[in-house]
Parts: structure tokens; sequence; C-alpha cells
């Protein structure tokens, strides 16, 4: 069984927020949520890096541990997804989380959070798959039609992968290797030899 | 090694929590910053550099370095924030274990008075009350009654309801009680602030320390011995409980304020954090008033009828408040006589 994992290729990330924008519509997420972003470190200084995060589906995923309701599961390929039927919205995984992946709808009265929505690695749900209840809920089951999540189909430099993570991790060491260095260090840290970069 | 000296350091930070809830909550201590201190050495940086030059990047950005994002939202520029591991720890670790332990500490000791020394009986009554408790005292006293023990239940269930209630009625049942307890916990939070407010000004003028509650101290109260022990209004116990719920009550009202306006878009740093001392100062009021409410009811005959009627027989107030029965008594110019007829003399 795969264990699927997604890889930001931080030398290959344009910041296009393509991979935001293809989650959004897939998915039809809310206002005001996103599941994925673009952070850019350093941005317009020598060495920039951008990567595009979203929920990483952790083996051992705090979320899950600190959630008072026990409403997430992991699938049998490792993707982390929760029932938003159970889910009280109390924000515990939003604190515990190192990724700032859980994100909350704004309930009208006193502004409290609604269910927690984050990335589902385009999976869905604990409803039916490809259910109109699932769709709703969850946003698109992709991974049910076989397919994998859109944010990374849809990256333009292929900086984004998602897979099964055996897969992804040879592709990147095809791409380390052809760049003839460890992941990460060859380009602005050697062409301008300084290796102590100010973030 | 590392993380242990760490986890170990916030174990200590959270035992001192438990006694001293009186550290207002600084904002600016962020647990990022905390926790940066068990870092690699100067040396290990040093040879990871000349090997892999962005190593101190990652490392950076793996303590909550800020990079820009076009998504808006709270902490959305930060790549990974590590306090979650922390607090996570010691929610699930100390916070709750102590916290239980403490509780059933709590309990066995109550029970063990009981079983042991029973009920605090009255020898006689006189017949004649005094006014101890005005309307107005008893409408503030089971306000905040009502209102503590709703949001104690509610906030144990959501702390504790998934190791104990959970298996015993399934994961939709009690998912279902969990999300009435969690708006009841949040709505019935201002009632818990005013009534908590209204009393800590409006008896603090009962519960100034004095030299004979040293006295007090000494003979715990003469809970253990039945030993006479001088007590004003307040008795020394007594007093220690309104300052302790002065103080503990104020900083889970703080750190609750914080937890109940996420719109206000608090850095996840201080929610973890306001989330510890809520834990730590609700255990520590919970595990209080189970002592008040054990001595308030089967500990002391007689003593519930204070905060019901307002009044208490004269022996009762002679027995456990003999200072401010005499002063009571002086006010009134005599001393009644036992076989006095009148039932009612305040």
């Amino acid at each position: 069984m795969a264990r699927m994992k997604f890889l930001c290729d931080a030398e290959r990330c344009i910041e296009c927020n393509g991979c935001v924008t293809a989650c959004k519509n897939e998915n039809e997420v809310p206002w005001g949520i996103n599941r994925r972003r673009v952070v850019t470190l350093g941005d317009g200084e020598p060495g920039e890096r951008s990567i595009s995060v979203a929920c990483m589906h952790c083996s051992d995923a705090p979320c899950a541990a600190v959630c008072p309701v026990d409403c997430f599961y992991t699938t049998d390929d490792g993707i982390v997804l929760h029932d938003k039927d159970i889910c009280i919205g109390c924000g515990y995984c939003f604190y515990a989380c190192p990724f700032g992946a859980p994100q909350f709808p704004q309930q009208d009265a006193f502004a409290t959070r609604g269910k927690m929505d984050k990335c589902t690695f385009c999976a869905g749900g604990p409803e039916e798959d490809g259910s109109q209840a699932e769709l709703e809920k969850y946003g698109h089951n992709r991974v049910s039609e076989g397919k994998l999540p859109l944010c990374a189909e849809m990256c333009a430099t292929k900086a984004l992968l998602a897979g099964d993570g055996d897969e992804v991790a040879d592709i990147f060491r095809e791409r380390s290797m052809r760049r003839n260095t460890r992941p990460d260090t060859w380009g602005w840290d050697v062409a301008y030899k300084d290796g102590s970069h100010e973030i | 090694m590392k993380s242990e000296r760490r986890r170990r350091s916030w174990l200590a930070l959270v035992l001192g929590g438990w006694i001293v809830v009186t550290a207002p909550i600084a904002l600016s201590v962020t647990l990022t910053e905390s926790s940066a201190g068990a870092e690699a050495s100067d040396q290990e940086k040093a040879r990871e550099a000349s090997q892999n030059p962005r190593a101190e990047y990652w490392r950076e950005v793996r303590h909550g370095a800020q990079g820009y994002s076009a998504v808006t939202g709270p902490e959305a520029n930060v790549l990974i924030q590590d306090g979650g591991e922390t607090w996570q720890e010691l929610r699930n670790g100390p916070a709750s274990t102590i916290g239980a332990w403490l509780m059933a500490g709590v309990v066995l000791a109550l029970g063990l008075l009981q079983i042991f020394k029973g009920t605090w009986k009255l020898d006689h009554r006189t017949g004649r009350t005094i006014k101890r408790w005005s309307a107005f005292d008893r409408f503030i006293h089971w306000g905040l009654t009502v209102s503590f023990l709703l949001l104690a239940l509610t906030g144990l269930g959501l702390l504790f309801g998934r190791y104990v209630l959970m298996p015993l009625v399934g994961k939709e049942a009690f998912g279902a009680v969990a999300a009435v307890s969690k708006p009841v916990h949040d709505y019935a939070s201002p009632f818990f602030i005013a009534f908590l407010l209204l009393t800590v000004v409006a008896w603090m003028k009962y519960n100034f320390f004095t030299s004979y509650d040293l006295e007090w101290f000494k003979k715990v109260g003469g809970y253990l011995t039945r030993e006479h022990v001088p007590a004003g209004f307040n008795n020394a116990g007594e007093k220690v409980w309104y300052w302790f719920l002065s103080v503990a009550g104020l900083v889970v009202v703080a750190s609750g304020l914080f937890l109940l306006t996420p719109n206000f878009e608090w850095s996840r740093s201080t929610m973890q954090l306001s989330s510890l001392f809520h834990i730590a100062s609700a255990i520590g009021l919970i595990c209080f008033s189970l002592v008040h409410m054990y001595l308030a009811t089967i500990g002391n005959e007689g003593t519930l009828e204070a905060m019901v009627g307002g009044e208490v027989d004269e022996r009762w107030a002679e027995l456990h408040h003999d200072v401010w029965y005499d002063e009571i008594m002086a006010s009134r110019g005599t001393k009644a006589e036992p076989d006095a007829g009148s039932a009612r003399v305040s």
C-alpha cells in the first residue's frame, strides 16, 4: 500500500500560487479559508525560497492526538482525514499543528469557530466516496478516482510533488543528482560565497 | 537529550504554574522563543555550515522564521510553528495526568476525612438565628456556583472525556455531548466572569487575614482534632479559598478570553500558553471547590443553611466563628440567654 506524501522542491517553486488557486477551485473551499499556501522566505533577497505548504498528513499527527472528540483518522494510504460531523470547532488541532493546516470558518454568532477544514489530499472524508455530501463537506475526492491532488497536478514547474512517498523520493533524488549536489545547497549560496543568510 | 532537557524544563514550568497561578500571561513570551534556548552548540553549527550552507536557514524555518505569503490569515507567513509540540506534550502529559491525580487525591482525602471524622455536628441548637448572608450575597454565590459547575463539567469533558466517556458511550454519542459542551462552556463564561467579579469585590472585606488566623492554620481548622479554633466572619481557610478564587479565577478568565476570541487572531503561542494556564488554574479551582463543597455541606452541620436561607444558628456561629459571634453579641449589648424564647433576633 502506498504511503501518500507531499514534497515541495524549494529549488523549483516560483511562488505562482497556482496550487492555492487549484485547491480552492477543485474543492470549493469557502471564503477566508486556504487549505494550501505558499510561503516565501527571504522575499526579494538573494537566496529566497518559496515553499507550498498544507497539511503534511503526519504519521503521528498532533492534531489527532489533541482532538477532544477524536474526529481524525488515517486512511490506508497514510492520509489524515477528519469527520466534520464530530468536530466541535474547539481549535486545538490548530494549536498543535506546526504547519498551520487546520482552518476554521468564522461562524456568525459571537465569531466562534465553525467546523475545522483542512487539506484532504483530495481524498474527501468519511462520507461515501464521490457522494454529494462528501463534495459539500470535504471537496472533491480525486484519490478515489485514481487521481492525485490537483495542487501537485497543476504545478507548472513540478515543484510540488504528491503521491506515493517512495516514488516522490525517487523523483527528488534523481533531481538532486542531476543538480550534482545535495539537495538545496547549490545556487545562491555557492555563487555568493555566503552560507549565513538572514531569513 | 535535547528534547528531554526541554521537556524537563517545561515540566518544571507547568509545575510552577500550578502553584504560581498569579503569574500574568505574558504575551511577549512565546513558546517558540523559550524553546530556542536548547539548540545545537556553536561547534556543531559551524561543522554543519561547512557541510551544508543552508542548514542554519532551515533550522530557523523549523523554529518559526517568518516569510511572506500572498495568503492572508493568522501567521500564514510562518512555515513551521513548533510550540504546538510542547503544548501537546504538556496538555496530554503533565497537565492532564497531574491534574487528574490532584483531583483524585482531593476526593480521596475528603473521603478519608468523612470516614474517620464524620460530619462535624452541632452539639445543640439554640433555635435562634443570626443573619449571615444577604439576598444579594446569596444571589452572587449561587450564580457563581451554577456557572462554575457548568464550566467545570464541560471543561473536564473536553480534557478527559475522550479517555473517560468516549470508551463508554462511543465516539458519535460523545461527539454529540461535546458539541453541546463547547457552546455551553463558551456561553456560561460571561456569567461566570460577572459573578466572579461581583463576588471578589463584595466579599473582599471579610477576607483580610488577622493574627488569630495563624492558630487556625496550626490546627488545620480543627478538622483533624475537633478542637476549638478562633475565627472571625470568615475563618482562615475560607480566606485562603477567597484569595485563591480571586487570583486563579482571574487567571482562568484572562486565559479563557484569549481562547474564546480567535477572531482577534491571537498568535498560536499565545493560545497555547493560555490553554496551559487555563487548564492549570481551572483544575486548581476545581480541587479547591471540591473541598469547599464538602465542608459546606456534609462536612459541617449547619453551614449550608447560611447560604440557603441566609441565617445560621447561634450555636453554629459560636462553634465555628467565635470572634464574629462575640462581635454580634457585643453589638447587641447582651448575650442572649440560651432559653430565650424569641426565634429570630437579628
